[in-house]
């Protein structure tokens, strides 16, 4: 078994775990999930540091910042 | 006499409240309201680098590097008569950099080293709450001495019944490289006195990179305490994808300049879970795999954890993990030889580990701070490759409402 298929099995079960046991949550049960540092994305101070990433490392992408182009990096 | 006067009134007065509860569901409506400034940030970074594997020299040599990034970005809300909220941001970034190794992009290190990199930027969309759904569209600028850009991109969002959002975007870069090269392989053409005197270099021609992306991600919040977002691109580029003024030697000392393919496809996926721990901590994690067509593979593993001191005031320490594969085409100072198709001893696409650790404040009291300054956020982080390469980056973010 390669190391490619032991982790769809392992992450693919994951995912539909965590999918399926999606609760019905009120708006008035947001309190925590709104808070300013549970944001599904990066924080405005880091623009930069995503920034020197892509310039410094070959990967970009998949994280709200440079996928490639708009620069002379990778 | 006076009793049935006031009986009258009476029944007059009860006539008028009963036609005044009446209402014409038809003429329901809203009232526009203009565009007015909702949210100002500012974020300043100094970055600081050095390293002993620059690709202007081959490979060696110092990865000297200052960088002094600040962004201003000024945010629009308002609504029209559908009510259906219009936002517009508006974004102008100025960087100055300085890099040691491109004094060598002159054979004698007689080239200037520092260089500024101005990049504005336009977003607009409109947003119906009743539906659920968000478009929006944006405009990208990016002007520096060897490289200019131009970018847009449309993007579409859709909320599910059960708290789940779908995004899609499409990006272009439509970029032009201009071919400065070593100065070993310049022609200097001298000019006669019959056209004009002295001596002339000929005009630097540039030469073109398009980026395509699709975007697509997935956001789900999963229970009160737990939501997550899956992101997914799918990235085209073609033109011309290294640097002119980057150096390759091959193993008999030879010198030559950078050859990549014309063509690279690039494949991240990428995963968010955040969870709020009891009152006062919380779990922000993201984990990325990355494949492209030019060999390399790369895992990302991040960790940040905000402990509310108090309700206003949070501290975030912060570790990330990197680690890639090469690259194909890489090899290191003076491997590669003169029958390598394409070649590059640009260590970015070498094979490494990095770490990449910090803390982050953040105070944000629900009166502000002082003079429309609603929050503050001070970030430092360190960052180190197993190539030998360090740095340091300290940022700063203002946000007035």
């Amino acid at each position: 078994m390669t190391k490619q298929t032991l982790k769809k099995l392992i992450l693919v079960p994951v995912a539909g775990i965590i999918l399926a046991s999606c609760a019905n949550v009120k708006a008035y049960q947001k309190s925590r999930l709104n808070d300013s540092e549970m944001i599904l994305g990066n924080r405005k101070v880091e623009k930069n540091e995503l920034n020197f990433q892509s310039y410094r490392e070959g990967a970009s992408g998949a994280n709200g910042g440079k996928t490639g182009g708009g620069c002379g990096c990778n | 006499m006076k009793k049935i006067c006031l009986t009258l009134v009476g029944i007059y007065m009860m006539m008028l409240h009963a036609f005044a509860q009446y209402q014409d569901k038809d003429t329901t409506f809203y009232i526009s309201k203009p565009l007015k400034i909702d949210e100002v940030n500012l974020v300043s970074s100094y970055y600081s680098q050095n390293g002993d594997h620059s690709a202007i020299t081959g490979g060696i040599g110092t990865e000297k590097v200052t960088d002094l990034s600040n962004g201003l970005d000024v945010t629009w809300i308002g609504w029209d008569d559908m009510n259906r909220k219009h936002t517009l941001t508006a974004g102008l970034g100025f960087d100055h950099h300085t890099s040691a190794s491109s004094a060598y992009v002159s054979k004698t290190g007689a080239s200037k080293t520092g260089g500024s990199r101005v990049y504005p930027s336009l977003n607009w969309s409109v947003e119906n709450a009743k539906k659920g759904n968000e478009f929006g569209l944006g405009l990208y600028f990016s002007k520096e001495y060897n490289y200019s850009s131009f970018g847009l991109d449309a993007e579409y969002s859709k909320k599910t019944k059960n708290n789940g959002e779908f995004t899609g975007k499409l990006t272009g870069y439509f970029d032009r490289v201009k071919m400065i090269y070593p100065s070993e392989f310049v022609q200097v053409v001298t000019v006669t006195a019959a056209s004009g005197g002295g001596e002339n270099r000929n005009k630097i021609p540039t030469s073109p990179r398009t980026t395509g992306t699709l975007s697509l991600s997935f956001s789900q919040v999963i229970n009160k305490r737990l939501q997550g977002i899956i992101l997914m691109d799918g990235v085209y580029q073609t033109g011309y994808l290294g640097l002119p003024f980057h150096r390759v030697y091959f193993n008999d000392g030879t010198p030559n300049i950078e050859n990549l393919p014309s063509q690279r496809l690039k494949l991240p996926i990428g995963m968010r879970l955040n969870y709020f721990l009891g009152d006062k901590i919380i779990l922000r994690s993201y984990y990325r795999y990355y494949i492209d067509s030019w060999g390399l593979q790369s895992h990302t593993a991040s960790l940040e954890v905000p402990v509310k001191i108090t309700p206003f005031f949070s501290v975030s320490p912060f570790y990330r993990y990197y680690t890639q594969t090469s690259v194909k085409y890489f090899a290191s100072y003076e491997v590669h030889t003169a029958s390598d198709q394409f070649y590059t001893s640009n260590y970015s696409l070498s094979a490494f580990d990095s770490q990449f650790y910090g803390v982050n404040f953040r105070i944000a009291p629900p009166k502000g701070l002082f003079n429309g300054l609603n929050s503050l956020e001070l970030r430092y982080g360190h960052y180190s490759q197993t190539t030998n390469l360090v740095s340091d980056v300290i940022s700063v973010d203002l946000k007035f409402k």
